[in-house]
């Protein structure tokens, strides 16, 4: 198919859709509402489902409740919205089911800003609402990848029965670039035996919960999603590794930054100082071993993490390196977006310090 | 001998948790029986609160989903637009829906949402040890309104079915109570209805059953069945609020 010059938001919305989505229920707010209003425009002309909910709240239970029916939906809203449906993500974690929640961050804490930020990261990796969980979260540094990370969350969600985020920065939905949608191999899913559909008789009741009032019950339960979490760790981990080759510094950064420091790393080879990247595309599992394993080659001497945030992704960057090497942080909460100059400087001065 | 009275297959033989006296498990079987009734067992999807009736999805024969405290309109709205031929309804107590969930109940209503919902009112949180719920009445004894409800403080109780019925999409709202069996039996013709309602599509139905709790409410079974005709009646007056299912 040829390219075509897409807002992210929309590509991210038509990639659901051509990934099998076929129902999406959302609540507005800035800087994700192209996604709703593009499956409002599309998903009646292809027998599909958007509804406008009265509130995130609702808008995610109304996935809840379609995931238990063995729908392919998604949700997808913005900071503050993505707070309200946590407490529905964990019930759906915890019944196990299946959906895609994006959300395509923005300036924290509180009402914040509508400008790009990556603060929600911890919410996003560390479960986000109550109970020893986990999301898959994918993370994309462009409009092409987030449309082709739609096919796998849907897939991946399917395979694990569990909620899969796209973890976006608002720069990624609001930003136009060509895109090209690939035909995607049409993989073996798990049948949706649990869901319900009406029970005939001819299996047992589909009963969709995530309570188990007995403690041995609900250990087992948690078990179940700690195993099915070690393996999700062990096979589904994406990460990119740019010019991480005999690099003097590692730079670990995920998301639109990550592009702005290969920009930066550019600025360092002019310099004569060679600088590699991480950027995990899962940033749960985050790419512990393949970090380890760059930052164990002896031409590097320090880790640098870049982010929209405090240091968030920074706490796994270090307890992936764990102390074999010093370890830097470069960024500021809130909305700022750091120019590969800032980056770059920053670099060449730690390198010297 | 002849059968005079047989357990509906749309209830397992699970033994219920409810407290003696309690409306819960009258209401489970009037649910059971009109789906079994109506024919729908094998396409009906049952949306549990959470609340003392959590359990539900052990007593209902059909496919269940637990939702989250209030949720269950939002959550079984998901489920109806995947599948709409499937017959889905909320069982929801009063904290659960005219409290957490008074937003999802209300915007269920008006999107004429093709569910039904059956909505227990016994004036109290039950489940967890007897807390002061919208529709406690006034100057009645709660654990967090230990000296009777003051409408000062905390208003006047909502009264749910009213205040649906004022909304477009409802299609038939109807209040009963299980205090007696003249009025257990209106009870389960008005369920009746509101399933039939939407068999028919027309639009959202509710049902409000006033119901007992008499451990919460500190009553024998026999004293909790008449509170509900002295005192809960005549501030909830029983009727259909709303009806446009001939339409
Ligand atoms: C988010 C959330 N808040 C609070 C609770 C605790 N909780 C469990 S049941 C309940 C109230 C139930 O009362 P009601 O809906 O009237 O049902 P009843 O037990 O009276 O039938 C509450 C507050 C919860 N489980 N989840
Ligand atoms: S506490 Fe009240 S509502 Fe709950 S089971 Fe007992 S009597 Fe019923
Ligand atoms: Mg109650």
């Amino acid at each position: 198919m040829a390219k075509k010059l897409m807002k992210g938001c929309e590509a991210i919305a038509e990639a659901a859709i051509q990934a099998g989505c076929r129902f999406f229920f959302g609540y507005p707010i800035t800087p994700q509402n192209d996604i709703p209003e593009y499956m409002s425009a599309r998903m009646p002309k292809i027998g599909g489902c958007f509804l406008q909910a009265e509130s995130e709240v609702a808008a995610i239970n109304m996935v809840y409740g379609a995931a238990a029916a063995g729908a392919r939906v998604m949700t997808s809203s913005s900071s503050p919205g993505v707070s309200l449906k946590q407490e529905g993500i964990s019930y759906i974690a915890g019944a196990e089911l299946p959906c895609v929640v994006c959300n395509m961050m923005r300036g924290g804490p509180g009402l914040g800003s509508i400008q790009p930020s990556q603060g929600d990261y911890f919410q996003a990796t560390k479960g986000g609402g109550h109970g020893d969980y986990h999301l898959i979260v994918l993370a994309p540094s462009s409009v092409q990848e987030a449309v082709d990370l739609m096919h796998n969350a849907f897939d991946l969600a399917d395979i694990y029965r569990t909620p899969v985020m796209l973890l976006a920065d608002g720069i990624i939905g609001q930003m136009m670039e060509p895109v090209e949608f690939h035909e995607h191999e049409q993989k073996e899913l798990p049948a949706k035996t649990w869901a319900v559909t009406g029970w005939k008789g001819d299996r047992p009741r589909s009963i969709v919960n995530s309570l188990y009032i007995e403690v041995d019950e609900l250990q087992e339960m948690n078990d179940r999603l700690q195993a099915r979490y070690k393996e999700i760790q062990e096979k589904e981990v994406m990460v990119e590794q740019y010019k991480t080759e005999g690099a003097e510094v590692i730079v670990c950064a995920y998301g639109t930054v990550a592009r702005i420091c290969k920009s930066a790393i550019a600025l360092c080879e002019a310099k004569g100082v060679k600088v590699g990247l991480v950027r995990p595309i899962t940033i749960w599992p985050f790419p512990e071993k393949e970090l380890r394993a760059v930052m164990a080659q002896p031409s590097v001497k320090r880790e640098i993490t870049v982010e929209i945030s405090a240091g968030q992704m920074h706490e796994d960057v270090r307890l992936a390196i764990n102390g074999m090497k010093p370890v830097d942080f470069y960024g500021k909460p809130g909305s700022y977006t750091p120019t590969a100059e800032e980056i770059a400087d920053y670099i060449l001065k730690t390198r010297e310090a | 001998m002849t059968t005079v009275f047989k357990k509906t297959p749309v209830l397992t033989d699970t033994i219920m948790h409810y407290c003696p006296g309690c409306g819960h498990g009258i209401v489970h079987r009037l649910v059971a029986e009109v789906i079994e009734e109506l024919g729908i067992q094998d396409r009906t999807i049952a949306f549990v609160p959470v609340g003392c009736a959590v359990f539900g999805y052990k007593y209902f024969a059909v496919d269940c989903v637990e939702a989250a405290h209030g949720r269950a309109p939002a959550a079984a709205t998901g489920t109806k637009r995947v599948n709409p031929n499937n017959i889905v309804f909320t069982y929801q107590g009063d904290g659960d829906l005219a409290s957490i969930g008074a937003a999802e109940i209300v915007h269920a209503a008006h999107r004429g949402e093709k569910i039904t919902t059956i909505f227990i009112n016994n004036a109290i949180y039950g489940m967890t040890g007897g807390q002061m719920a919208p529709t406690t009445l006034v100057g009645q004894k709660t654990t967090t309104s230990p000296y009777g409800r003051d409408p000062e403080h905390c208003g006047k109780p909502l009264r749910v079915a009213e205040m649906i019925a004022t909304i477009e999409g409802a299609a038939y709202v109807e209040r009963v109570a299980v205090d007696c069996t003249p009025n257990i039996i209106k009870a389960k013709a008005a369920i009746k209805k509101a399933f039939q309602c939407q068999i028919d599509g027309k639009g959202f139905s509710l049902v409000e059953v006033l119901s007992s709790c008499p451990t919460n409410w500190g009553k024998s079974p026999a004293e909790a069945m008449d509170w509900i005709k002295s005192d809960m009646i005549p501030y909830y007056p029983l009727g259909v609020k709303k009806d446009r299912t001939n339409e």
